[in-house]
């Protein structure tokens, strides 16, 4: 075999991901010896993503509770995740857009979308409840990694239009398997589309470990092949988190091209409310990571700093309890549903067959009120 | 009057388009420098740059994704699938986003794009090449899907499919692309607007895209045996002009429908069963169906007996029971 020598062989390497992951505080939140390649996000950022994190942490128990109630059909909680959802959401100004999955509710919360018509998809009364084109953040999405070529495509968009815009797309480990992930980094690579893939590894894909979705020695590994910019993140270290989405917006900005941020974190709850991790992981393993909580973390440093005390701590549980408080009314509150609403969204104007399938609708309804006995 | 083809009608079309909205962008594979590999977009790059036409990489899920994040930002896109059968690895950025990201989002984030697709068989094509796939996407609330059968109608169609505010899946015959005919292009079709080709008393033919032809020529044939065939061309498959088909089969009271896929759970299925329910008091024979077989596109020497052609469709056309007697293929024990 021949070995070719490139033209220039270190080329690769400017993309290449650092052995370790970034990191800021240590799991005690301790300052450790940081990178310099990273700016420490001024004090008062950091209060406000402390502020941020506690408050997504109720919004997150919260909705889990809704669920137990029968309110929410479903919820995929990011306990655990805080950093990643609260960093995805301040390091973007008003003008950028963000691409989340169904996981990071808390990321919708942290961006100002009302907690109520976040959870009402949940609830079941439409698939997006939030306006997605004022908020610039995109419908919830299910579908793996589909919605990453979206944000390739607008970030493209926006570059064109000189709008001085970004993009941010979530996703998890899982979705780095599936061909989407794939062709949204290539893309947005050959069209030096300004967008930041952040990758969740919250260490499972439902119940599938890391390392049957890859062999790669990191997920942010993956930027290479595409020539992206890559970088690994303590997932759990707030301060970590938030440095290096700074820096990766200004990189992207700056026409650059496109970044991979892998944020190794973990996700404390299952699934979703119906899932059992227990048949798949071990509660050593949930202990010990209970050990990297980011809230915790955050909350010794900024104190350590004098920069959060007990009258702020009292005043945040206060806010928090006020959170969940208006989320449980919202969500206790039926909104109507009409079923107008089933055809008034297809198409710009419906068609001729849905005018006559919503006539059909009115006359079944109308009917009902002299139901046959035999039906159930 | 000028003599073109379609293939120029629709590179027509595309530059017209461009030249009087900014927002429109042209991508695909190979459509830039090189035009395209059935030239439909030849010389575009050239003409208004490569911002406006641009080659992709080589991922068709890639840039149908790409076009819905373009059209959040503003774009028109308007994207080729080199191929009917290539355009598969898009197949869940079409249903799950090109299709429902209006009513996923209540409206306020319509993705309007026209996907071009050449398709159908009928050129001698090797495997993965012939695929009439209309069915897929007229199976998808929230998608049009149109298909021109004329020089003319290719480029009105086309206009309108890249005005529309919903997604459009416009499929292109890839049989047509070189026929020719004196032309002077305008708008005229309409996504929505079935067009009467033929006018006659005694049977209603529906056909569209690539079954056109030859349900045209069926027509001319019947005439010479003495029977009036009402020719219609449907244009557009969604959303699907009722209006103009019923009219016509009251009228006749017999219909044949005539297209290449195969007939199972395919588009000529979903009108016969419409004609039935619609048109039952009028009705003298079943609705029947010339449809390609159940199976794979055939290879390029068995596609002629795949194919509908101008004697299968008068085949059709005779066992309308005529002579009031019933049609004995679908006897008890036949």
């Amino acid at each position: 075999m021949t070995v070719v020598e490139s033209a220039d062989a270190s080329l690769y390497r400017k993309f290449l991901p650092a052995d370790t992951a970034v990191q800021f505080l240590d799991p005690a939140g301790r300052p450790v010896a940081s990178s310099a390649r990273y700016a420490r996000p001024r004090s008062r950022r950091l209060v406000e993503m402390y502020r941020r994190m506690f408050l997504g942490r109720r919004f997150d128990d919260q909705a889990a509770a809704l669920t137990k109630q029968g309110r929410l059909a479903v919820y995929p909680s990011s306990r655990g995740q805080e950093a990643c959802q609260i960093a995805a959401a301040m390091c973007l100004r008003a003008q950028d857009w963000l691409f989340p999955t169904y996981r990071d509710s808390m990321a919708l919360a942290a961006r100002g979308i009302d907690p109520v018509e976040i959870l009402g998809m949940l609830a079941g009364e439409w698939h997006c409840c939030f306006d997605s084109a004022r908020h610039r953040t995109a419908p919830q999405c299910t579908p793996l990694a589909t919605q990453l070529l979206h944000a390739a495509g607008l970030a493209h968009a926006l570059a064109r239009r000189a709008t001085g815009a970004v993009v941010l797309a979530l996703c998890g480990d899982g979705a780095t398997s599936e061909g989407d992930f794939h062709e949204a980094l290539n893309f947005a690579a050959v069209f030096r589309a300004p967008v930041i893939f952040l990758v969740q590894n919250n260490g499972f894909a439902i119940s599938v470990p890391l390392d049957r979705q890859t062999a790669a020695p990191s997920l942010a590994h993956k930027g290479v092949g595409y020539g992206i910019g890559s970088e690994q993140v303590d997932g759990n270290d707030p301060v970590a988190m938030l440095a290096v989405l700074d820096a990766a917006r200004e990189y992207v900005l700056a026409g650059n091209g496109p970044v991979i941020v892998e944020a190794h974190t973990y996700r404390m709850s299952g699934h979703t409310n119906a899932d059992d991790p227990r048949r798949y992981r071990s509660d050593g393993e949930v202990t010990e990571w209970l050990g990297r909580d980011p809230i915790r973390r955050l909350e010794i440093f900024l104190r350590a700093e004098g920069l959060v005390d007990d009258a702020y701590a009292a005043g945040l549980s206060a806010e928090a309890e006020e959170l969940a408080t208006t989320i449980r009314a919202g969500m206790n509150r039926d909104r109507p549903v009409e079923v107008d609403d089933l055809f008034r969204y297809v198409y710009a104007e419906p068609t001729t067959q849905l005018r006559e399938q919503l006539k059909q609708a009115h006359a079944e309804l109308t009917a009902e009120l002299d139901e046959d006995p035999g039906c159930p | 009057m000028p003599l073109i083809t379609m293939a120029q009608a629709l590179n027509a079309a595309l530059r017209d388009a461009l030249e009087e909205d900014d927002s429109v962008v042209v991508f695909g594979e190979d459509v830039g420098t090189l035009g395209g590999v059935f030239r439909i977009t030849d010389g575009l790059a050239e003409a208004f740059g490569a911002d406006r036409c641009f080659d992709t990489p080589l991922a068709e899920s890639g840039i149908i994704g790409f076009a819905v994040g373009m059209a959040m930002g503003g774009f028109r896109p308007v994207v080729e699938m080199q191929f009917d059968a290539f355009a598969y690895p898009a197949f869940e950025q079409v249903v799950s986003h090109v299709a429902k990201l209006r009513n996923r989002t209540r409206g306020v984030l319509p993705v309007p794009m026209v996907i071009r697709v050449p398709y159908a068989g009928g050129i001698g094509g090797v495997e993965h090449h012939c695929d009439s796939s209309e069915a897929y996407y007229a199976h998808t609330p929230g998608l049009k899907v149109v298909t021109p059968a004329s020089v003319t109608d290719a480029y009105g169609l086309l206009r309108e499919a890249i005005d529309d505010p919903d997604p459009v899946v416009f499929l292109e015959p890839k049989r047509l692309y070189f026929s020719r005919a004196e032309a002077e292009l305008g708008r005229g079709a309409k996504i929505g607007q079935a067009r009467v080709l033929r006018s006659g008393t005694d049977v209603t033919l529906v056909a569209f895209g690539p079954s056109v032809e030859p349900a045209r020529q069926a027509a001319a044939a019947a005439a010479d045996e003495g029977r009036e065939v009402e020719l219609i061309d449907l244009r557009s498959i969604v959303p699907f002009d009722d209006e103009t088909v019923t009219a016509s089969v009251r009228k006749t009271g017999r219909c044949v429908v005539v297209q290449e896929a195969p007939g199972f759970a395919g588009v000529a299925a979903e009108i016969a069963a419409r004609v039935q329910e619609r048109c039952f008091h009028h009705l003298a024979a079943p609705v029947l169906r010339v449809c390609g077989y159940d199976i794979p596109y055939p290879a390029p020497k068995l596609e002629r007996w795949y194919l509908p052609t101008c004697d299968r469709i008068l085949d059709a056309v005779d066992r309308l029971q005529w002579d009031d007697r019933p049609d004995t293929r679908w006897a008890v024990g036949a």
